[in-house]
């Protein structure tokens, strides 16, 4: 299922056709198309419980559980950030760092990997030592090691506080640049979505509603007035205005 | 909303008084030497009894009298000789359990097959006794080592199959789709996943199996045995000597407690990952 796009459509990463996924009776996607060029970060956005983490999950291929059908190619090399941490209790900062990888050179870039997420020495720390924030750029670095081509991410930083996220989203658009994994970043925030994305993307009702691609210079602020204006209209699509009756 | 975030509301006015510790929870520091404290008084219990009189010695022979006897033992070498036979039974039955309930708890935990098929079997070897087996295995193999070896192993496998098997199927399934999000090849997710998961389990089930492995030694030693520190205690309730059953009853206990804390150093050791209430 999960071939590489290669040929003529190289430089497309994701590509999905006509997606669907239920639950028992209940539809969740619905004949979703998605595509994802090359190196383009993606937010996704959509109310709680409108598929965000069923389509993450299809094309992580972790809902072999889960009926539906349709075509999904994505790249093999691709990782997933979890909204936990999920590191293994029981292994020190740098074996989880380095659990997927094989080979000689792996503690090596583990290491790299970790000084490139603000971790350099503790690579021996257990990760029950760790504060959230820390945790989680542990979790980063070990999707980021093996260099993919795609990177899936679930409300990574959902759960760490205002500042911490704020570091979190310069850490992560920094660690993009310099690796050009293309990125489908499934957030509540829309603000994140606005200030990372390239493009960011509304799910509704099993499909994408909103493709809204974001045109703004590099250092993104609240102050620049067309932020506001991608905010506005994102928080329109999302119903958030609408009053009851 | 981040804003929302940073400019919490604070309580009007801050009360002036001072910080107060929390109640702990958790059953505070370690006592050092807190192991030894049950015991000791035990002792002091037994010496002073003796030495008032309380205790008649053909009920319970006083400390001094166990200690000089024990003495006599290790010089005519009969402790040792029967200690030797005694463990090497011991060792052998916890190191084919140990082996045996590992390994069919990886089989039934791992597979669902395998689990059809042991996981019933075992269960119902979990509710019969050792001593009620006892028969059976020397209609089967007489009342030679391969039948005490047997009853030993037999106790030792169920906690250990039972304890690594709960280990195993408690393990945290996120962590078996962070595996399956790695695309892990099955090697490296038994080595670095479902193995250290399930050593807690393991372990909890090693302290048991030790202390099973004497408990069945006991029992297959007070029957139709010629040697061992079972048949030494036998043997003197024969000829009433209370001091030579009370060396083999200390003898039991300390080697009880000594593999016990022998498993919770392991434990310590290999868990050093773990937080828990008693540290
Ligand atoms: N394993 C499951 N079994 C049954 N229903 C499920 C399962 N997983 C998800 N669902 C249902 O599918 C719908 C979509 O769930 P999903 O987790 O994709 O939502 P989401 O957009 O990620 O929501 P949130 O923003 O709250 O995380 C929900 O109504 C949910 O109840
Ligand atoms: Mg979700």
């Amino acid at each position: 299922m999960a071939t590489h796009a290669g040929g003529l459509t190289a430089t497309r990463t994701v590509r999905v056709r006509s997606l669907s996924r239920g639950f028992g009776d209940r539809t969740v996607l619905n004949g979703l198309d998605l595509e994802i060029g090359e190196g383009e970060f993606v937010a996704l956005l959509g109310r709680s419980g409108s598929g965000k983490s069923t389509l993450l999950r299809a094309l992580a291929g972790l809902d072999r559980d889960v009926a539906g059908s349709g075509q999904i190619e994505v790249p093999q090399n691709s990782s997933v950030v979890f909204q936990d941490a999920r590191l293994l209790p029981w292994q020190r900062i740098l074996d989880n760092v380095t659990l997927g990888l094989r080979g000689p050179e792996a503690p090596q870039r583990g290491r790299a990997a970790l000084a490139e997420v603000g971790l350099a020495g503790r690579e021996r720390a257990w990760p029950n030592e760790l504060s959230g924030g820390e945790q989680q750029r542990v979790a980063l670095a070990r999707a980021l090691v093996s260099e993919p081509e795609l990177l899936l991410a679930d409300e990574p930083f959902g759960a760490l506080d205002a500042l911490t996220r704020l570091r979190m989203h310069h850490l992560l658009r920094e660690l993009c640049t310099r690796h050009r994994p293309a990125v489908l970043l499934v957030t509540h925030d829309v603000d994140e979505a606005v200030t990372l994305a390239d493009r960011v993307l509304l799910i509704d009702e099993g499909r994408i509603r909103v493709d809204l691609t974001i045109d703004l210079p590099a250092p993104r602020s609240h102050r620049q007035p067309q932020f506001l204006a991608y905010r506005e209209s994102l928080l329109q699509s999302l119903g958030v205005y609408q009053t009851e009756g | 909303m981040t804003a929302s975030v940073l400019s919490r509301p604070r309580p009007a006015v801050a009360t002036p008084t001072a910080a107060k510790p929390r109640r702990r929870l958790g059953p505070g520091r370690a006592i050092p030497f807190g192991a030894a404290i049950g015991p000791v008084g035990l002792l002091t219990l037994w010496a002073v009894g003796s030495a008032a009189g309380w205790l008649d010695p053909r009920t319970l022979s006083a400390p001094w009298t166990v200690v000089t006897t024990a003495g006599d033992l290790i010089a005519n070498g009969r402790l040792q000789d029967n200690l030797a036979v005694s463990a090497q039974r011991a060792g052998l039955g916890l190191a084919f359990g140990t082996v045996i309930g590992t390994v069919l708890a990886l089989a039934s935990g791992l597979s669902r097959w395998g689990e059809a098929i042991l996981d019933g079997p075992i269960q119902i070897k979990r509710a019969i006794p050792a001593v009620a087996l006892i028969p059976l295995l020397i209609l089967w193999l007489g009342i030679g080592e391969e039948m005490k070896v047997l009853t030993i192993t037999l106790g030792v496998l169920v906690p250990v199959y039972i304890h690594t098997h709960n280990g195993l199927r408690t393990i945290d399934s996120r962590y078996v789709e962070l595996g399956e999000s790695l695309r892990l090849p099955p090697g490296t997710f038994l080595r670095r996943i479902v193995l250290p998961g399930a050593l807690p389990g393991f372990l909890l089930g090693m302290r048991f199996a030790v202390v099973g492995a004497w408990l069945s030694l006991v029992v297959v030693e007070q029957i139709n045995s010629t040697s061992g520190i079972g048949y030494m205690m036998d043997l003197a309730r024969q000829y009433g000597q209370t001091d030579v059953i009370i060396v083999g009853l200390v003898l039991y206990g300390l080697l009880g407690l000594i593999s016990d804390g022998a498993v919770r150093l392991v434990q310590r050791k290999a868990l050093s990952w773990r937080r828990t209430l008693a540290d």
